[in-house]
């Protein structure tokens, strides 16, 4: 249960971050630490207590194998994890060059 | 089994990599190889709503089939809905390609536009025919980090800044939508929606039903843009290039947004009364706030871009009020009127939104500029574009032969039928504030004589691919009509509203294939 909690306040940490941080770059990282934080309890939903890799071994068939099906998909999320973030930091990139600086409240002619 | 189901997904994707390829050695490659394949897809796309009907084609990835009846393979659904809404995306799909050619001539690196271009297209249709959850979240990503990319395609800084909030903000709602999959997978044992639904009809805590059924409203309600949840809309709307503005407006809002929430809250979860209040309110909201917003908007793309919200709430009200009515148990009949007035509405919408975007892309291309205020008298000048603008603002506004009065009428007398007659007076005050306000478009675009009326003689006509593609899309706002017709409303809307209405028809023909 513990396990479960640290990973929602991780996710709470990120969304902090996003929320109050002024910085492009800080808010970038906000999001990756709540990207983490979904991938934690992903896993964390697969586990199960002594529970092995998902191998059928012949000579020993019965066992408790953990869910192999959420590693699958934390694997896949990681991959658009990562699409997105790199998409975000070119964007970041190409801000910092327009306007010289990182900070939010400069970055403003969208209003209305 | 339907070989050619998985078609929707490999030729846009297989385009985008042949463009990249050999767009590099040929050019004038990209823009015809993207029409084409469009046309393709959208002829494939009104092929399978022919044959479609009363009929759910089954399509399981890799030929893994079911085990005691329970589905093991990636599932791909096409039904009596999902047909319609397939059909939406490559028709304005393959108008907006089209209307491209001209338009995008403006902007280097043709090829990533039209690659990117397909993924979006290849991501929508994934989401609208997948059966199964974590796929509509993989293909749903893979459609927002091409319209990311493609917000930002003119890299000016407007266009950086929309494209960074709409990232930021779309960013939150993936997670959202990441975790509520990794909780409905937690406690029902498998992604497949039929599945769910069957493990969710035997047994379920309440409190933790209705805390995921929050987590989709909102994440799903964040690519939708209902009202709470608007914020980036307007920026990356008004700031992409035309036809992407499109694209987005007129399509992906809905296949991504609208579409998953419909097809979730009905074929997925039970309906519940206070979940069906909600989304109610939420579509009122964004159907009141919205017009309000728009109205003080000068920047042509902007007030399209609050409209949109607007239409949208109209569509959500009408399948809220559907879902209450059902989930009261009360007068069918009306939820299916209401049902169908909803989606109604957005193949209207769809239409009509697609076609405004393209009449402001004109415009900007002509002369230059997005401010109504600038503008004025370009209705001698470029006469096909302000006939079909007047087209599209009429069907948006809900006046007479138009496509928009009747899907309007519709969600109207069903809100009245179903005894929701606040709803009703907001929905027909809403219909007269679009009204006013795209009466002051027309009047500041077309008509306005200015002082600068011997500039606007030197204004010429936009060339013709983006004119075929505005007139093909105001001939489709007065077609749309025809559906409200007994005979054609029975073979296209009928076969959606069943599929919705029954709550066990979808997962149990699903599960027994």
């Amino acid at each position: 249960m513990i396990a479960y909690i640290m990973c929602f306040i991780l996710f709470l940490v990120g969304l902090y971050g996003v929320i109050t941080r002024r910085n492009l770059i800080k808010i970038a990282v906000s999001l990756s630490i709540m990207e983490i934080s979904t991938f934690l309890f992903f896993a964390l939903i697969g586990y199960i207590d002594g529970g092995v890799a998902p191998i059928v071994d012949p000579a020993n068939p019965v066992q408790t194998y953990v869910d192999p099906l959420p590693q699958a998909l934390v694997l896949t999320a990681i991959v658009i994890g990562l699409a997105t973030t790199a998409m975000l930091m070119a964007i970041i990139i190409r801000l910092y060059r327009k306007y010289g600086t990182f900070d939010i409240r400069e970055i403003k002619n969208l209003r209305g | 089994m339907n070989p050619l189901l998985p078609l929707f997904v490999i030729t846009p994707l297989a385009a985008a990599f042949l463009i990249m390829v050999i767009g590099r050695f040929v050019s004038e490659f990209n823009k015809y190889f993207t029409s084409l394949v469009l046309l393709f897809l959208t002829c494939l796309s009104f092929y399978f709503l022919f044959i479609t009907g009363e009929n759910q084609f089954v399509y399981k990835v890799g030929g893994w089939e079911s085990v005691n009846k329970i589905p093991i393979g990636i599932y791909i659904v096409m039904d009596g809905f999902t047909a319609i809404i397939v059909c939406i995306i490559n028709l304005i799909g393959f108008l907006s390609a089209f209307y491209s050619i001209s338009y995008i001539k403006r902007y280097t690196s043709e090829n990533y536009f039209y690659a990117l271009f397909c993924l979006m297209i290849a991501g929508m249709n994934g989401v609208v025919i997948s059966g199964d959850l974590f796929n509509i979240f993989v293909f749903l990503e893979i459609s927002v980090i091409s319209s990311y990319a493609l917000v930002a395609f003119g890299v000016e800084k407007d266009e950086l800044e929309a494209s960074f909030k709409y990232q930021v903000l779309g960013g939150l709602a993936s997670f959202l939508i990441l975790i509520a999959i990794g909780l409905i997978y937690w406690k029902s044992k498998t992604l497949n929606i039929a599945d769910i639904k069957a493990a969710f009809t035997s047994g379920y805590d309440k409190r933790y039903y209705i805390f995921v059924q929050i987590l989709i409203l909102s994440g799903f309600g964040l690519k939708a843009a209902i009202m709470p949840f608007h914020a980036w809309l307007p920026d990356a709307h008004s700031s992409a290039p035309s036809p992407i503005s499109a694209m987005l407006s007129g399509v992906l809002i809905k296949a991504v947004g609208i579409y998953v929430i419909i097809r979730l809250f009905f074929n997925m979860f039970v309906i519940s009364e206070s979940m069906s209040v909600l989304i109610t309110t939420l579509g009122t909201l964004s159907m009141v706030v919205g017009v309000f917003l728009a109205i003080g908007q000068w920047d042509i793309k902007r007030l399209l871009a609050y409209h949109s919200i607007s239409q949208m709430g109209y569509v959500v009200l009408s399948v809220g009020i559907g879902m209450i009515l059902i989930s009261r148990g009360a007068r069918p009949e009306v939820a299916a009127l209401a049902i169908m007035g909803g989606i109604f509405h957005l193949i209207n919408h769809a239409a009509f939104k697609g076609l405004l975007f393209l009449n402001a892309g004109a415009i900007e291309y002509s002369i230059g500029t997005r401010d109504l205020k600038e503008m004025g008298g370009l209705a001698k000048s470029m006469p096909a574009t302000s006939a079909t603008s007047f087209v599209a603002s009429m069907s948006i506004s809900g006046i007479p032969p138009f496509n928009g009065f009747f899907s309007k009428l519709v969600i109207i007398i069903a809100a009245v039928m179903g005894r929701f007659y606040l709803l009703a007076a907001l929905a027909v005050l809403v219909s007269i504030i679009t009204l006013a306000s795209f009466l002051k478009f027309q009047r500041y675009a077309f008509y306005n004589k200015t002082d600068g009326d011997s500039i606007r003689n030197k204004v010429k006509e936009v060339p013709f691919p983006m004119i075929f593609s505005m007139v093909v899309l105001s001939v489709i706002c007065l077609a749309l009509s025809l559906l409200i017709v007994p005979g054609i409303r029975e073979a296209v809307l009928t076969p959606a509203i069943d599929i919705l209405t029954d709550p066990s028809k979808y997962s149990s023909t699903i599960i027994g294939q």
